[in-house]
């Protein structure tokens, strides 16, 4: 599998560190949560077969942190972000 | 079955053997509905019919038996896990594996060979020191050996000449310092399993339908009222989630997220050899593990792939890796060819334990995130599903494995997994 780093181009994955699922395990906005909204959110995955939206972080490389859209049940890359 | 059946059949030529199950229409509606059809839905359903017969159960199977996950894995059995919850609950499943043939008149081919753990740090034999002492409570042997005692236990395996204890002597950069010795750990056929407890449920009366993807879930408020399948609408009282690799695709359809995510864990078998190792060695430090299968095969396996995903057939890296650490250990099979590779898929929990579970759906219970220990967690994990889903409470030993440890702040953190968190 290659994968679109922003600054080096397509690059092998085995550069890459797998950085989760994008919104997993981290609080957003300044909403107070408890009980299941906040489980949900520190330890929640949609963790769906297909699309998804990851983290990557190019580590072999320029160290670069990455948005990345890929299909789970095929590894296709179907686009990058900054 | 035995060897006069065996020989009656023999001499008829082989044209009196029956159907092992029966592959029956879906009906309008079940008590329970159990979706997946591995070797957990099975042993569930099993349970279900022969301790608690509370209506008619269904087994609902996307492909065909044991064909999923149940039979991707390295086949593998053992106890030696790090929290108590967890080295109880599988104490208790291996006592369930010794009697498993018996019990079900099915050879599942459980070969209690025993494991070896190769320690190549300091720091790893402290740890397995401590993991010793815990499961010595429980009374299950695992016994610190010294290399000299593996050298014999296993011949041709090449840890680092005698003698050598500092990284880079006795020509390993990490020459193995200890091992240990797992005697009750052994390995059974997968496809046997699945299909002792598929034939032992349909003989109880459990409907086992095959081809049959559950595509959504019918809600009415908390409650699910029917399974919506490729063969039609499936009415239910009750639906249990017994899957692997599909765990975040159900808690979808039933309109909830999961701490779970899935990961491939690669496998691959060499050509059949002469029999070269009658014991399974596991080498958490390199990430490898082997045995050799009753037909020959080489069975190895390592870590799960370096991101998730759900393709089936695993990171070339991985693969690569897991060969370097084979042949580290045995450089004479570096010339034996590879038959088979694939992935399984496996659902790690965000703390490494199952979930053995209500849902926050009132009729709908889960048995997932079993990790890369599904496989060996098969008959207990079937027989607790099944009390969890006809008396809606958990026996002790299945408890600590409840979805609410996530809300409590909880966490039940497993270590001795191949898919621990590192």
């Amino acid at each position: 599998m290659l994968l679109p780093c922003p600054h080096c181009g397509r690059r092998p994955v085995a550069e890459f560190r797998y950085g989760g699922e994008d919104g997993a395990g981290r609080l957003r906005g300044d909403k107070v949560l408890d009980g299941d909204a906040l489980a949900n959110s520190l330890y929640g995955f949609d963790n769906p077969k297909g699309v998804s939206p990851e983290w990557w972080q190019h580590v072999a490389g320029c160290r670069a942190w990455f948005r990345l859209t890929r299909d789970t049940a095929t590894d296709r890359v179907l686009g990058g972000g900054p | 079955m035995s060897v006069f059946s065996l020989l009656r059949h023999a001499l008829r030529h082989h044209a009196g053997w029956t159907q092992t199950w029966r592959s029956p229409e879906p009906q309008a509606a079940y008590d329970t509905v159990i979706i997946g059809g591995g070797g957990h839905g099975l042993a569930t359903a099993y349970h279900m019919a022969r301790q608690y017969g509370i209506g008619r159960v269904a087994v609902l199977e996307k492909g065909w038996l044991g064909g999923g996950n149940t039979g991707r894995n390295t086949a593998v059995i053992r106890a030696n896990y790090l929290r108590e919850e967890s080295i109880r609950f599988h104490v208790r499943s291996l006592q369930l594996w010794n009697e498993l043939s018996h019990a079900l008149d099915y050879n599942v081919m459980f070969s209690p060979r025993g494991q070896i753990d190769l320690i190549r740090t300091w720091g790893k034999l402290r740890d397995l020191r401590r993991r010793a002492a815990i499961m010595a409570r429980h009374g299950v042997a695992y016994d610190i050996i010294t290399p000299a005692e593996i050298r014999v236990r296993v011949p041709g395996i090449d840890i680092g000449a005698p003698g050598a204890r500092a990284p880079g002597e006795g020509g390993k950069r990490f020459p193995v310092l200890a091992g240990a010795w797992h005697p009750e750990a052994g390995i059974a056929r997968h496809d046997a399993v699945a299909w002792a407890y598929a034939r032992a449920a349909d003989t109880l009366g459990v409907d086992i339908i095959q081809n049959c993807e559950v595509t959504g879930l019918r809600r009415d408020g908390r409650r699910v009222t029917s399974v919506e399948t490729t063969r039609g609408e499936i009415g239910c009282a009750r639906v249990g989630v017994a899957v692997a690799g599909h765990a975040g695709v159900l808690a979808g359809m039933a309109g909830f997220r999961l701490p779970v995510e899935t990961w491939p864990l690669v496998a691959f078998v060499s050509e059949p050899l002469k029999p070269v190792l009658d014991t399974c060695i596991n080498c958490p430090q390199t990430h490898v593990y082997v045995n050799q299968s009753d037909k020959g095969e080489l069975v190895i396996g390592g870590g799960p792939d370096p991101y998730r995903g759900h393709a089936q057939r695993g990171e070339w890296e991985t693969v690569e890796a897991v060969t370097r650490a084979l042949l580290d250990l045995f450089p004479q099979w570096g010339r034996v060819k590879l038959l088979r590779q694939w992935a399984g898929m496996i659902d790690v929990a965000y703390d490494t334990s199952p979930i053995l579970s209500r849902s926050p759906l009132d009729n709908l219970f889960l048995s997932v995130g079993w990790g890369s220990g599904g496989f060996k967690a098969i008959p207990a994990g079937g027989e607790a599903f099944a009390r969890l889903i006809a008396t809606g409470e958990p026996d002790d030993l299945t408890a600590p494995f409840r979805l609410d440890r996530f809300r409590e702040g909880r966490p039940l953190f497993e270590t001795a997994s191949a898919s621990a968190r590192g």
